[in-house]
């Protein structure tokens, strides 16, 4: 029971925010949202600069280009991150976490040569095709149907929730190429976003923000040389990606989470209520004290996982545990923000000095996070069957 | 960093569950109620080494530290295991005696000042009690004390003597003492209250296995099901903090061993409070009864928030934290 990190580890640490501190502010503020252009072209070139420096893919294998980090390295690297408040993974999100991984563990030697090294140099942005307007929790019910054409599968049908889709030059897709088994006629492509017959329609979401579209697709004809796995094996491969999830997936958040209830007591400090500062008044403080405790024992729960794994290698479920626990204290904190401000909170941007912008579009954004992922009912399903054993859902 | 349970630890845990299984079953819980303090059973408890655990060895203790208490306190916890055990845990090394459960050491929390009346816990089956205060801790003697007892007391398993006044006692040490009797004192009680969140967990998810309604078994329902889900995340909340605090009084953490305790209590009181609760709701009018588990849990989740401060307390000390580095 040890939480001390090692000489090795500090060694890293050490190393990584020395780069950081000249690395990140050099590369500036990131651009308005809606500019796409921008916004690849500032993602993109973070993840050259984390290329260069030899900090692209902290948990990729070293023989595709990785760091090969140990966990207790991963967990430095996301303390670091967030410390100098270095660019977000922003549009690097599925490639690097999981079309990347799932090309490592089961794509072709082609596929491997063609895309990872693409990957690691911010040279490509990947988005996912998994949802569909009627496969949502129940992700394997999804219908977009590929059908074998001499060397194509001819696709059509219709995918949701796709973000990054106008950015994107590869998307991680799962169809349907049998329907005469559910779970066992879904198969994992690639395809690629210049074909013909790719529609995207953008679908604001409540933020009005264009992260997320639509995707129609219409006779695309993919060549089968871009399936990953075998064919109808894609439930299997999409559930390899997890094996890269080391527990480690909230570790960067609950850190900004941290950082945020730092940043929450200062502005309770220097804001006045009721003839005072906020800070003194006491249930509002307290009120953080708690979150600030919810919070410490997440990090709790992440470091425990991530030794249990550095051991064992086998992941747990503490992932759902984990992600239940932080998407919805996440939202809570932010929440408490948006009440700290007060009619400030009413704006979406910064109004006499208050950071209105960041904290409001924050709490907006956190809406969505017990619903990405498996919902938290879903991730409640998960532990009460397969923890505790009790009756499954009918599938 | 290597924060698992170690395997010598892990054999020191199971030691213990085996014997608070075999030795203190429900059953013989229900059978404590009229003498809570079974000496005969704090004599083996000693044996065991509940309150020599951290004890030099030089000074005839085991020698292990507070990731180890913390271990075998979350077993004592999970059976609701009577006594002082955390006092005579504190007292050892500092009353002799108690390192090996001759002296049964009791004790009051006093080093927030209230107008709280003195309940004194197991006072007739107590040898010395200890007053922890904002400047210093006393001994007193047992037998110097006059306390009414309480008839009924909340838990059925801590009886209670209200005090009208403390005798003076012998002044044994000075405020750093009191805190750092204050801040172990935490973390123990957050173990025992982490061992109660996963006790009720597991009472209930047992119970939700067997009972059937609607000709099914209740724990398929989904109303059920996410109770309980979240009623083991909360458990494993508790364990992963509890288990943080002690590794951080042991010298083996990153962060403030004040801050660490005051997390860890805050998070277990809270956690075991809210899974006792569950625990009641899931056996649903079983669980209103006396016979059953679950209330005796939900009461002594009470015992435990009034000592070594509340959640409210230690949110306020996080909280003074949280504002120094701001």
């Amino acid at each position: 029971m040890d939480l001390r990190y090692a000489e090795r580890d500090e060694t890293f640490r050490r190393e990584l925010r020395a780069w950081l501190a000249e690395a990140a502010p050099a590369h500036g503020t990131p651009p308005p949202r809606d500019d796409w252009a921008a916004r690849r072209d500032y993602d993109l070139g973070w993840q050259r600069k984390l290329f260069d420096a030899g900090y692209a893919g902290i948990n990729w294998p070293k023989e595709y280009g990785g760091l090969g980090a140990s966990l207790t390295e991963e967990l430095v690297y996301y303390e670091e991150i967030a410390r100098a408040r270095a660019p977000y993974i922003g549009m690097n999100f599925v490639g690097i976490r999981h079309g990347g991984p799932t090309i490592i563990a089961e794509g072709t030697d082609a596929q491997k040569a063609l895309h990872l090294p693409r990957i690691l140099r911010g040279e490509e942005v990947w988005c996912q095709g998994f949802s569909e307007p009627t496969a949502g929790s129940d992700l394997a019910a999804l219908r977009t149907s590929a059908v074998r054409d001499g060397d194509d599968y001819v696709v059509n049908g219709q995918k949701i929730w796709t973000s990054f889709a106008q950015s994107a030059d590869y998307c991680e897709m799962l169809v349907r190429t049998d329907t005469a088994s559910k779970h066992g006629g879904i198969s994992w492509v690639i395809m690629p976003m210049n074909l013909d017959g790719i529609e995207i329609r953008p679908l604001p979401t409540l933020l009005g923000e264009t992260d997320f579209s639509e995707m129609f697709l219409e006779n695309v004809r993919i060549p089968v040389e871009n399936l990953v796995g075998e064919e109808n094996d894609g439930w299997r491969v999409t559930n390899v990606t997890l094996r890269f999830e080391r527990g480690t997936a909230w570790a960067a958040d609950i850190i900004e989470l941290q950082q945020t209830l730092r940043e929450l007591a200062a502005l309770a400090q220097r804001i006045t209520r009721d003839d005072a500062a906020a800070w003194e008044d006491r249930a509002l403080r307290r009120e953080l004290g708690h979150l600030s405790a919810e919070v410490e024992s997440l990090w709790a729960m992440v470091k425990l996982q991530v030794s249990e794994l550095a051991k064992t290698g086998v992941p747990g479920l503490g992932g759902s545990v984990i992600k239940l626990a932080f998407t919805e204290l996440n939202q809570r904190i932010y929440e408490f923000g948006t009440q700290l401000l007060g009619r400030a909170g009413l704006s979406r941007e910064d109004v006499a000095d208050l950071p209105a912008q960041r904290i409001v579009d924050k709490y907006l954004n956190t809406l969505s996070l017990t619903i990405a992922a498996g919902s938290s009912q879903i991730q409640r399903n998960i532990l009460s069957e397969r923890v505790l054993g009790l009756p499954k859902e009918r599938r | 960093m290597d924060f698992r349970v170690t395997e010598d630890q892990q054999a020191l845990q199971e030691g213990i569950r085996s014997f608070c299984e075999g030795r203190v079953p429900f059953e013989s819980l229900v059978a404590l109620e009229k003498a809570p303090l079974d000496r005969e059973l704090f004599a083996e408890l000693a044996e065991m080494g509940v309150f020599s655990l951290r004890l030099p060895e030089a000074e005839g203790g085991v020698g292990l530290g507070m990731a180890e208490a913390a271990l075998v306190f979350a077993e004592l916890g999970r059976r609701l295991v009577p006594g002082p055990l955390v006092w005579t845990h504190l007292a050892a090394g500092l009353i002799d005696g108690a390192a090996d459960g001759s002296v049964v050491v009791g004790g009051l929390d006093r080093t927030r000042p209230s107008s709280e009346p003195i309940l004194v816990e197991y006072l007739d089956g107590l040898d010395v009690l200890l007053v922890l205060e904002p400047d210093g801790v006393r001994r007193i003697e047992a037998k110097a004390l006059e306390g009414e007892p309480v008839a009924t007391p909340l838990d059925p398993l801590t009886p209670l003597a209200h005090v009208a006044e403390l005798p003076e006692g012998e002044r044994i040490g000075d405020a750093d003492l009191s805190r750092r009797l204050v801040r172990e004192g935490a973390v123990l009680a957050s173990a025992l209250l982490f061992g109660m969140a996963e006790a009720t967990q597991e009472y209930a998810t047992a119970y939700a296995k067997q009972r059937e309604q609607f000709d099914r078994i209740i724990g398929g329902f989904q109303a059920i099901k996410h109770i309980l889900a979240d009623a083991y995340v909360r458990q494993e909340q508790a364990r992963a903090t509890v288990y943080a605090a002690a590794a951080t009084l042991d010298g083996r953490g990153v962060d403030d061993p004040d801050r660490a305790a005051s997390v860890a209590k805050l998070i277990a009181g809270e956690m075991a409070l809210k899974n006792a609760r569950a625990c009641v709701q899931v056996y649903g009018g079983m669980g209103y009864t006396w016979e059953m588990p679950p209330h005796y849990y939900l009461k002594r989740t009470f015992v435990l928030e009034h000592v070594f401060g509340t959640v409210h307390a230690h949110a306020d000390l996080v909280a003074d934290h949280l504002g120094a580095s701001a």
